[in-house]
């Protein structure tokens, strides 16, 4: 059946025939022009298909990753068998899962890439608010960010600026929005060069019978705009987030949204007041990619029902905007809001005293059409599920990149090992490696501490710690958060590298005390049109998707980036987690730092010669190849329940992962705290020895640094082998400063000072920004 | 002391503010929005931090113009003991309640870290013999730089007015100057969040004996 064709538009420029030139310029193709053509049952006018240019878009259809996603696990069950996940993940804004006594949380993470390749500072700050408005939509009071970022290596001019402008970007926004950004991971390496990557992640607590639904329902109930006006920026950003960045890109800057991180506070607090009035809101959603498109056309399909509104009655800051433009707009901090009929003046007073818009522009109707008017005349009319719904998925084709063999096939026997002297000079080098080194000229650029919940921020722990007030002491509750992804990995083996992925991001977990609850995940990816690109993307999200269930650790949401290329170069698979955990008890949060000298270190975990891939080979051998290190998830099993024991017993001082740059580099991660940096001696004598680098500095997976009480190291490596995982004491903190290590076949013992180190670690970053 | 926390949009250590005095130190505690015509009886004004109307035009600049602050200034010049705390400090710069004014960190950064502060004795309670020669507090902003003409400077200095001195001067104040009172003892102003450091959780519990020193040295002179 036809639907209803609409009137000419009032701007006689948008009444154009619809030639080919202008569907393809819609990243539209000839199959979902006649696709369209069948629902609408008739030609679409311009406007229309602008509507569907955005929905189909990656960024808000998924069409070309949606089949690969469903093998996420989305359910984790607790004792009685009940399902914790509340809100799965693609149903709502965010994902929604249970932390007990009624209490749950949300949290997504969400790409901001393109904008910010453009226009790094607004890039990354309409990131924060709109990931920020995807968590207060669901009625959830946020209460911490994180964030990965990637960029191209310092030395490169436009990476400083980028990064400059991203870091400002985030601090600016979530700054003054006053939630605190507790950590996250950040990474330097030539594919990001003109591709940075911004991913952002909010997480809120709400409890359960406060979760809001996207949905529009009842006949005749309002439907409410509010918050900011809407104006010509950020047009049809979701499609320009869809496709490569060129030349052009840069023409395209309009497409880029501007943040206003005091009106994205009064929308969050207004929303929140009105939320929390009972029944006063019937479905809320944030008005993000796709702006009004989005939100209508959403909240129509969900609630099964028809939305009409009258472009005239919505908010303008600028004159004589015609309904593509309003349509498509992306301007900031704006919600759509259904209340209940008979209150709105509730509503309108709320917004009333927050000086904001609330303005009524429509209403939920009888059928299933969103309907567009302006100047009382329809101008765009859509059946509103076909559009959400039935966005053509694509199959595309997947060929396995040639080098992979080629790479795969590397082992550190083709290089020569480390001498006596190549050991001592290869720590401070790595070290000072910007991925590596002290990230505080990032972080100390966040507020941290407003809330005043955080435990253990960036730096501190090996995860983000914040208590969640749940009604005093005895009932608060604390929740751990870590980020990761090693890109590297996923370039040479994107199966291996996601499983690693997950892993690291749950041993981090682990380190901290807290057992995985569930997972986010922003999969950054080149163009999936080329084969090879969309290889990389599917063995990754097999991985991933494999050690979730594995881990029973459900995908409560996330975000899909692909086209993550440009002319020159495109990036690494980057298929970015966050992992969120639970802490069961205030007393099991494990920093990573020691805090005092003569404590005991204990390695946990087997060396095996693998150098693939590593921070050593990329920083000291300049080389990229290899296999990444393999990953044993029965054994990383085995090595959490055993800590987590440990932690329990409370002889677990500080407990570190090891990771990019091996063992000593973790060493001196932990050496290195905030008010003293401490030195360590290490007698190497009882592990088995086959190479120093891979010894010293290689990745192998699945293994922990502990600190514990020197009288019970032997203790805890009793209780290690009871679980089949190799443990050996490796020496002694102390507090002289010196780091000094003897092994049976090193002539020489090796000996730096620790204060050196710590400033090679301290004052890479910032040098490199100084310049 | 009943205390009125005050809510301008925009303000966002306002919960932090009363989770503190309500929750560590048991004081009756009200959060009050700007547009309130009075304080309803308040003994205490607290102006917590945030970004009150965004930080647009000055920090604070805007804010000193809600309906709220006719009564709190009229307050503070009858001797009513306000604390203003980071965009709160500013605030009283603005209203003239306290002398000089906050401009952008010298590195042009927001800066969030835990400072080490040299206190003064500046008063009674409000000394080294009750908080101890240095103490620890967070601070978190962006326009924490204090500047006051010379003349200011030797008043200030003159009559002990200043409260604390960043160990480490993280924002080009000067003076090292990161917190003051006004000549009359009764309005405060600081850029470190004393309420961030209350619990063992905290960074420091510094906070604590920040707060109790204010509140004390309030009551005395009330008393006096």
């Amino acid at each position: 059946m036809a639907t209803e064709a609409p009137a000419p538009n009032p701007d006689p420029t948008l009444n154009v025939p619809i030639t080919p030139e202008l569907v393809e310029k819609h990243g539209l193709s000839t199959d979902d022009y006649e696709l369209i053509k069948k629902i609408l049952g008739r030609e679409p006018n311009l406007t229309e298909l602008g509507i569907f240019s955005v929905m189909w878009s990656e960024h808000c259809s998924y069409r070309n990753s949606r089949k690969l996603l469903k093998q996420f696990p989305t359910q984790k069950f607790d004792e009685d068998s009940r399902n914790k996940v509340l809100v799965k993940a693609g149903e709502e804004n965010a994902g929604v899962i249970d932390v007990g006594d009624d209490f749950a949380i949300c949290f997504k993470i969400e790409s901001h890439n393109h904008p910010s390749a453009v226009e790094p500072f607004e890039g990354a700050a309409t990131g924060v608010g709109g990931i920020l408005r995807d968590i207060f939509t669901m009625g959830a009071r946020p209460v911490l960010f994180t964030n990965s970022l990637r960029f191209g290596k310092l030395d490169s001019a436009d990476s400083r600026r980028i990064m400059r402008g991203v870091v400002h970007g985030i601090s600016h926004y979530g700054n003054c929005v006053g939630i605190p950004n507790i950590g996250g991971d950040v990474y330097f390496d030539d594919c990001y060069e003109g591709n940075p990557l911004v991913n952002a992640l909010c997480l809120g607590v709400l409890k359960h019978d406060q979760i809001k639904r996207g949905a529009a329902s009842g006949v005749g109930n309002p439907v409410y705009y509010v918050g900011a006006a809407t104006g010509r920026d950020g047009l049809g950003g979701a499609s320009f987030a869809s496709k490569e960045l060129s030349e052009e890109s840069v023409a395209d800057r309009p497409a880029v949204q501007k943040g206003d991180p005091f009106m994205g506070k009064l929308l969050m607090e207004a929303c929140l007041e009105m939320m929390a009035v009972d029944g006063l809101v019937v479905g809320i959603q944030d008005m993000g990619a796709a702006g009004l498109t989005c939100s209508t056309c959403e909240t129509a399909a969900r609630g099964n029902t028809g939305v009409e509104i009258e472009l005239d009655l919505v908010p303008q800051r600028e004159t004589g905007m015609n309904s593509y433009e309003i349509m498509l707009s992306e301007s900031q901090e704006r919600m759509l809001v259904i209340v209940q009929a008979g209150r709105e003046e509730e509503v309108e007073k709320i917004f009333e005293k927050w000086d904001l818009h609330a303005a009524k522009v429509g209403a939920v109707i009888d059928g299933t059409d969103m309907v567009v008017k302006q100047h009382g005349q329809v101008v765009a009319r859509i059946p509103a599920y076909d559009l959400t719904e039935e966005a053509p998925l694509n199959d595309p084709e997947a060929k396995r990149p040639a080098y992979l063999d080629e790479i795969q096939t590397w082992t550190p026997e083709q290089i020569d090992d480390l001498t006596e002297t190549g050991i001592a000079e290869a720590l401070p080098k790595l070290l000072s490696d910007p991925t590596i080194a002290n990230k505080s000229w990032i972080y100390r650029q966040y507020d941290q501490m407003v809330m005043t919940s955080t435990v253990e921020h960036a730096g501190e722990s090996d995860a983000g710690v914040i208590r969640l007030r749940c009604g005093g002491p005895d009932k608060d509750k604390y929740i751990a958060i870590s980020n990761d992804c090693n890109n590297r990995y996923c370039w040479a083996d994107p199966y291996e590298g996601g499983k690693i992925a997950v892993a690291e991001a749950i041993r981090n977990l682990a380190c901290a005390g807290a057992r995985p609850l569930a997972m986010t995940n922003n999969l950054n990816f080149g163009n999936p049109n080329k084969p090879e690109s969309f290889y990389m993307l599917k063995e990754a999200v097999r991985g991933l998707a494999e050690t979730c269930e594995f881990f029973d650790v459900p995908v409560v949401g996330g975000n899909v980036s692909l086209y993550n290329e440009n002319q020159e170069s495109k990036i690494d698979p980057t298929p970015v987690v966050s992992v969120v955990g639970i802490i069961d008890s205030r007393q099991y949060i494990t920093p990573s730092l020691i805090k005092k000298g003569n404590e005991a270190f204990i390695l946990l975990g087997d060396v095996a010669d693998e150098l693939g891939c590593s921070a050593y080979l990329r920083v000291i051998k300049d080389l990229k190849t290899g296999k990444p290190p393999a990953m044993n998830l029965e054994k990383q099993a085995s090595l959490m329940d055993f800590l987590q024991i440990q932690i329990q017993k409370g002889r677990i001082h500080a407990a570190h992962d090891v990771s990019e740059g091996g063992m000593l580099v973790a060493l001196c991660e932990m050496l290195f705290t905030k008010s003293k940096t401490f030195g360590a001696d290490l007698n190497l004598e009882d592990l088995p020895i086959d190479r120093w680098d891979t010894l010293f500095f290689g990745e192998s997976q699945g293994r922990i640094l502990l600190a514990v009480d020197a009288n019970k190291a032997d203790h805890v490596v009793h209780d290690a082998e009871r679980y089949d995982i190799h443990a050996d004491i490796l020496g002694e903190a102390n507090d002289e400063g010196i780091l000094h290590i003897e092994a049976p076949n090193l002539e020489n013992p090796i000996q730096w000072d620790s204060n050196e180190l710590r400033k090679a670690w301290d004052d890479a970053i910032p040098q490199a920004m100084k310049i | 002391m009943k205390i009125a926390i005050i809510q301008f949009p925009g303000s966002n250590c306002d919960r932090d503010a009363y989770y503190a005095l309500a929750g560590v130190f048991n004081q009756p505690s009200r959060l009050f929005w700007h547009k309130r015509p009075s304080l309803a009886g308040a003994e205490c004004v607290v102006l917590p931090g945030g970004f009150s109307y965004g930080d647009y035009l000055r920090c604070g600049a805007i804010a000193r113009f809600s309906p709220i602050m006719k009564s709190i200034i009229e307050f503070a010049n009858n001797g009513g003991p306000v604390i203003g705390i980071c965009n709160g400090f500013q605030i009283l710069c603005e209203a003239g309640l306290l002398p000089g004014a906050l401009v952008r960190n010298e590195g042009m950064e927001f800066v969030c870290e835990t400072a080490s502060l040299k206190v003064e004795d500046s008063m009674d309670y409000f000394n080294q013999e009750s908080l101890g020669e240095t103490i620890d507090i967070p601070i978190a902003h962006g326009e924490g730089n204090y500047r006051i003409d010379d003349a200011g400077l030797t008043e200030l200095e003159a009559n002990n007015q200043v409260l604390f001195r960043y160990a480490n001067n993280p924002n080009g104040s000067k003076a090292d100057i990161a917190g003051i009172r006004n000549k009359n003892g009764n309005v405060f102003g600081m850029m470190p969040h004393p309420e961030r450091a209350v619990e063992d959780l905290h960074p420091s519990r510094d906070g604590i004996g920040v707060i109790k020193a204010f509140l004390k040295s309030q009551m005395a002179r009330q008393k006096a």
